[in-house]
């Protein structure tokens, strides 16, 4: 049954990656569809049986996979309460955008199209393969799978250049991070002697939390960390995610909201219980997360591609993810997370439906006044904003809140500094969003005509005619007649209802976890708590003994951090809702003021950006481009190894060490025989007396041997 | 008179063969050069005569035999392959027939 899940969207990539090219859309974009649905059907149906707080994960073993020594991996798959929340992530969200898809890249050929969808079901079986993994390796085939899916659909547009720079980007700076994970996965078994989580989770609790030491937990974690920061886009492994847009807007949508970038987060979450015995892992991660997210912010609010924009603020949601990991709330950072799906999802598609309105025009300044000619999509994506933005009531509200509120009440000694930036972010964040929707669709509509081509989809070398003629007229008509000229249209009802359903979840998805301090009972944070314990209970009950029955929030960490920080059950609960309730006014606040800010700048007074750019023109060249650090990367890092290539190995090594052996050989054959063959005079008569001579020797010799004796 | 032993043989047959080495040598005829290889053939022959008698062995005569035969092979070859020389070259000096050289 728990093989189902990923088993759905395998075999749907199967079908339309064999017979794809026979398939007509309506068949090969349904069967995606109905894999992923077929997928989320089973999820919801086995998640519904290990709802309760005790219930014990279901588990699933394929086959026995390594057996070498005291290594010993199952292919098993195991559904516990974190697994639980990220395939109905993968797959709900997964689901609306196959259908979003199907709308959207209409206008693709049949075999592109099947190549699309086949494409899709993979990176969603591959995702799922990676939560649902009991052990490293599991999680391992996932995790490059996921690597391998991303580089085909950034790079699905493969013909243009930019495009398979793109894909290839994503591919090598994954790889880096990969590299990290499975240095970490090789110490983990070198110290514990097992990979799988709960075994791994029950070794390390044995052992003592490694404070202000470098242990070999702090080693494997840092390792398993450097996974993390390339899979999920955080400092210095970020670069490859807004070059990412080069893919189709439902591909964002989905690598973004759904599935790929969460799994850095999701890995840490996996494994809380090691990550809370490394305190210096821990603290680099929310430091890591927090400069990311700021990082991210500033850069997000100069951007002009709508496109950017987006993939910007995804970076700076997944720094606060790491942030709430790093304080050692990991339950609020999956919360972030699930929610996240739900507002990154709908703004992608959202904005993918701008961009489909638009005949592919992306940048912001060639939008404008939007609200007008789509108002669904404008209204789902102010939902999404408000959402992202952090308002209060919304999704976004409840987990951001949640996690500057775990952020301030953390043991961290830099909490204070952490909490401030993460502030920061949130203005920031509030702020760039609206300057997007204030951009794209309020204020007079600064589309002029809008050129034939799709920047983003046009195909330079189109295989038929047919496709051709298609490139050039589809995008921005949907093949309804529309001209060149003519008014944008709204979604059609494939992307429109999508939207509609993101949109209603980026509202109500948050109510899971509405925190105590607003009479709720934050309910995901109790579901969640046992993935982050150890197996046998022990954390349990220890929580249960600090007040996790009251409203101690901290009654979700791991044991870990616990212990430095055990108050007073019914004290510190009314000191905490009173710090929360002031501190939810205060982010509302700093929301509000965002909108409020990005309102001023962008659509009351154009001209006061203007002024501002003129006035900090230094800071606003760096932030856009973007402190310059893909060029400090190809510097720093891509020139030297070019370098390294061209001149030491392929140049050195390759063609004179290699080569040159090879050559030298036969160099040195021909010069010796350019010697030998003087011997060779051509002179019958000398050819004669060499013989005799020889034959005279050697009788010589054998009688003088002979005389001797 | 002193009586035949094997060592006169041998040191004729010394005589012979290096009578016939020289010739293969210094003449400037391939005709003679083969003739001189007769010699020197016919010199190992004696040897082979010689030693088979004083051991009171056939074995001698035998081989005899065999290097005759295959003398007789090997000139009615060589004195082919010098007419065709000859034909090609005009001449039967050894010096002439160099093209195997470097």
């Amino acid at each position: 049954m728990l093989l189902l899940i990923p088993l759905f969207p395998l075999v749907g990539f199967v079908v339309n990656a064999c017979l794809g090219r026979r398939l007509t859309k309506s068949i090969s974009g349904g069967l995606a569809c109905a894999a992923m649905i077929a997928s989320f059907a089973v999820s919801a149906l086995l998640v519904s049986r290990i709802l309760g707080h005790d219930a014990a994960p279901l588990e699933f073993t394929l086959f026995e996979w390594m057996t070498s020594g005291t290594l010993h991996v199952p292919f098993t798959l195991r559904l516990d309460h974190l697994a639980a929340v990220m395939i109905l992530v993968v797959t709900g969200i997964g689901s609306l955008i196959h259908i979003y898809s199907t709308g959207y890249m209409h206008e693709e050929s049949d075999s592109e199209y099947a190549r699309y969808f086949s494409y899709l079901n993979l990176f969603a079986s591959f995702m799922l393969i990676l939560v649902l993994g009991a052990n490293f390796p599991v999680m391992f085939v996932g995790w490059e799978g996921v690597g391998l899916c991303s580089y085909l659909l950034i790079g699905f547009w493969f013909r243009k250049q930019s495009a398979a720079d793109a894909g290839k980007k994503a591919f090598v700076v994954n790889r880096v991070g990969d590299f990290g994970f499975v240095l970490g996965m090789l110490l983990i078994f070198a110290t514990f002697g097992t990979l799988d989580f709960q075994l791994v989770a029950a070794a390390a609790d044995t052992r003592a939390i490694e404070h202000g030491a470098i242990g070999v937990i702090t080693a494997a974690t840092l390792l398993l960390f450097l996974g993390a920061t390339g899979k999920s886009a955080q400092i210095p492994l970020y670069v490859w995610l807004p070059d990412a847009m080069e893919g189709p807007t439902p591909v964002s949508a989905l690598i973004h909201a759904a599935t790929m970038v969460t799994a850095g987060v999701y890995m840490i979450g996996r494994n809380a219980v090691l990550f809370s015995h490394a305190p210096i892992t821990l603290s680099m991660v929310a430091a890591i997360g927090v400069a990311t997210a700021l990082m991210a912010g500033t850069i997000g609010l100069v951007q002009n591609d709508i496109k950017r924009v987006l993939a910007y603020s995804t970076v700076s949601q997944l720094g606060y993810m790491f942030l709430a990991m790093g304080v050692g709330a990991f339950a609020a950072g999956i919360f972030h997370l699930y929610t996240h799906a739900f507002f990154k999802a709908l703004l992608f598609l959202g904005s993918g439906a701008v961009i489909h309105a638009l005949a592919g025009e992306q940048d912001l300044r060639n939008m404008g006044g939007l609200k007008k000619y789509l108002p669904v999509t404008y209204w789902t994506f102010l939902i999404g904003a408000l959402a992202i933005a952090g308002v209060p009531l919304l999704s976004g509200f409840f987990s951001k809140d949640e996690i500057l509120f775990k952020t301030f009440t953390a043991t961290n000694p830099n909490r204070l500094l952490l909490w401030g930036i993460g502030m920061v972010t949130s203005l920031l964040t509030a702020t760039y969003m609206f300057r997007l929707v204030f951009l794209a669709f309020h204020g007079e509509r600064r589309v002029t005509a809008h050129g034939s081509a799709h920047p983003e989809e046009e195909e330079p070398v189109a295989q038929t005619g047919h496709a051709q003629a298609a490139a050039v007229a589809h995008h921005d008509s949907h093949g309804h007649g529309h001209g060149h000229a003519h008014a944008p249209h709204d979604a059609p009802p494939s992307m429109a209802i999508p939207l509609i359903v993101l949109a209603i979840g980026s509202v109500v998805a948050g109510y899971v976890g509405v925190p105590h301090a607003l009479g709720g009972s934050n309910r995901i944070e109790q579901f969640l708590e046992p993935s982050f314990e150890v197996s046998d209970g022990r954390g349990r009950l220890e929580a249960a003994g600090g007040g996790a029955q009251s409203s101690e929030p901290a009654g979700v960490r791991p044991v870990a951090l616990q212990e430095s920080h055990a108050p007073d059950a019914t004290e510190s609960s009314h000191d905490n809702t009173s710090t929360e309730l002031m501190l939810m006014a205060l982010s509302s606040g700093v929301a509000l003021a965002g909108i409020g800010i990005a309102w001023y700048f962008w659509l009351r007074n154009r001209e006061a950006v203007a002024a501002m750019t003129a006035r900090f023109h230094g800071p606003y060249t760096v932030l856009l481009h973007k402190y310059y650090v893909d060029e400090l990367y190809d510097a720093a890092i891509v020139q030297p190894i070019k370098l390294l290539s061209t001149g030491g190995l392929w140049k050195g090594a390759d063609a004179g060490l290699i080569d040159g052996a090879v050559n030298g050989v036969g160099q040195t054959v021909r010069a010796t025989s350019g010697v030998l063959r003087r011997a060779q005079t051509g002179s019958v008569r000398t050819y004669a007396a060499s013989l005799f001579l020889g034959v005279v020797l050697i009788l010589g010799w054998y009688l003088l041997k002979t005389l001797r004796t | 008179m002193v009586p035949l032993t094997v060592n006169h043989y041998l040191a004729l047959s010394g005589v012979l063969f290096a009578i016939g080495t020289a010739g293969v040598f210094l003449r400037r005829n391939l005709i003679t050069v083969l003739l001189s290889i007769e010699i020197m053939l016919n010199a190992v022959n004696l040897t082979f005569v010689a030693v088979g008698r004083y051991r009171g062995s056939v074995d001698g005569q035998i081989i005899t035999f065999f290097v005759m035969t295959v003398a007789a092979a090997e000139a009615a070859v060589g004195l082919a392959l010098i007419i065709a020389l000859f034909r090609h070259r005009e001449t039967l000096s050894p010096d002439a027939f160099t093209a195997l050289k470097w």
